[in-house]
């Protein structure tokens, strides 16, 4: 049994983008400040706060939750994968990044880190969705420049360019 | 905002996490999904002064049948129950009304049992669990109690669970025949202003719940021999409920709303047993 007082800082351990890294919080610490600030990664973003935005997804053991709704000792031992894992080690965007840049898919950019680790893991479970389904998860994102139809269109031509690269 | 400091526990076993409980009752908070709980911390509407963290007991992480009801641990998420094989077959009820809880990414890790811990009087799962008569099942140390979720859901977010008690899990019994679920939100995801689920029981009679329209969902059993008589149930149902006003919609609005999604889900659910 894991028991952690308040105001008390604890060394917790995880693996951000496949590195074993570990930092020091508080229980009352969220897995978003503590990625942002403690461990550095900042290309996940912070918003409402309160699980409506969306910005703060990041993928736990692979599966797209807030960041700001977990708890940073809850991610102790757990895989967390972020925005910056998305592009290859030399700076190449990966085929949903280069689908939201010939789709206009953003504009001032805020909300895409979000966006786009709800669809990894999205298109991981569901490769060929349909325009619904693709709709019905970016509901789950609020995005106030650009709109949602570049969006859509990134994410069905992402997933269109998998389903061919398998076929 | 952030949260007030608190004390974290993470037990392995209900045995560890009835311990907890027992020692610090109201004041412990039991952290699930965190879907609803970790907003209202961040947002300070709650102030636990121990969080009791089970997600990770092992235990309470799974789907069974049990006579003839399926019963659903603590830590099960809402998308896990979703995409379990044998959801269509034996809860068509929930397999229609999952869809509106929450978003993709907040059914990740959002339980099923949470959320009717929660108890909001607009939430689709207690009026599932309310219209398909099923059970709560709470631990102490004092020993299992099982109640029917009439009994478990008194009021609005008010329940029967006591300070020291763990839900464990919720039973939804296995029953045949036709059912139908709609709800109006003001988008697909956010909380529904009114939701409406259905079990046609026989030809002439229908099991219909409401939520949103009072402090908790309001489960009758109307006269479904035809048409007109649907109507006069549900016009009957709106006026007896009356409904209630706030930021979303007036008390008219939503006897309105009933109204017209009342007769479309019983038509259905009586469809669908056809």
């Amino acid at each position: 049994m894991r028991r952690v007082s308040k105001n008390e800082r604890v060394k917790i351990g995880l693996t951000l983008n496949g590195r074993k890294l570990s930092g020091e919080a508080e229980p009352r610490m969220l897995l978003s400040d503590f990625v942002r600030h403690v461990l550095g990664a900042t290309g996940t973003h912070v918003g409402c706060e309160h699980g409506v935005c969306g910005c703060c997804t990041v993928m736990l053991d692979g599966t797209a939750v807030r960041s700001c709704l977990t708890l940073a000792v809850q991610a102790e031992g757990r895989a967390v994968t972020t925005v910056e894992s998305l592009a290859a080690g030399d700076g190449k965007l990966n085929a949903l990044q280069q689908a939201f840049q010939k789709h206009h898919a953003l504009q001032c950019g805020f909300c895409t880190p979000g966006i786009l680790m709800s669809f990894t893991d999205f298109l991981q479970r569901n490769p060929n969705p349909s325009e619904a389904e693709v709709v019905d998860v970016l509901s789950g994102h609020l995005c106030r420049c650009t709109g949602y139809a570049g969006i859509v269109a990134a994410v069905l031509e992402a997933s269109n360019a998998t389903q061919q690269k398998q076929d | 905002m952030k949260p007030r400091p608190f004390d974290y526990v993470r037990p392995d076993t209900v045995g560890e996490a009835v311990a907890i409980l027992a020692e610090h009752g109201d004041e412990a908070r039991v952290l699930a999904g965190g879907q609803t709980l970790l907003a209202m911390l961040n947002l300070r509407v709650v102030e636990p002064a121990v969080l009791v963290d089970i997600t990770r007991i092992a235990e309470l992480d799974a789907i069974h049948e049990v006579d003839g009801k399926i019963e659903v641990g603590a830590a099960v998420t809402q998308n896990k129950l979703m995409a379990w094989p044998g959801l269509g077959q034996t809860l068509p009820l929930l397999a229609a009304a999952l869809p509106f809880v929450g978003h993709f990414q907040t059914r990740n890790k959002g339980t099923v049992c949470g959320s009717i811990a929660h108890a909001d009087p607009a939430s689709e799962l207690p009026l599932s669990l309310a219209v398909l008569e099923g059970e709560v099942m709470l631990r102490s140390r004092k020993g299992m109690r099982v109640l029917a979720a009439r009994e478990f859901q008194q009021g609005m977010l008010t329940t029967a669970r006591e300070g020291d008690e763990l839900i464990t899990a919720v039973r939804f019994p296995i029953v045949k025949g036709g059912v139908a679920f709609r709800e109006v939100a003001r988008r697909h995801g956010d909380f529904a202003i009114v939701g409406v689920a259905a079990l046609a029981e026989s030809k002439d009679s229908i099991r219909l719940g409401v939520a949103g329209m009072a402090e908790r969902p309001a489960v009758s059993r109307i006269d479904a021999r035809d048409a007109a008589a649907i109507r006069d149930a549900v016009e009957h149902l709106a006026w007896e409920l009356e409904g209630y006003e706030d930021i979303h919609a007036t008390a008219r609005m939503r006897r309105d709303l009933l109204r017209r999604l009342g007769t479309v889900v019983a038509v259905e659910a009586k469809r669908c047993a056809a």
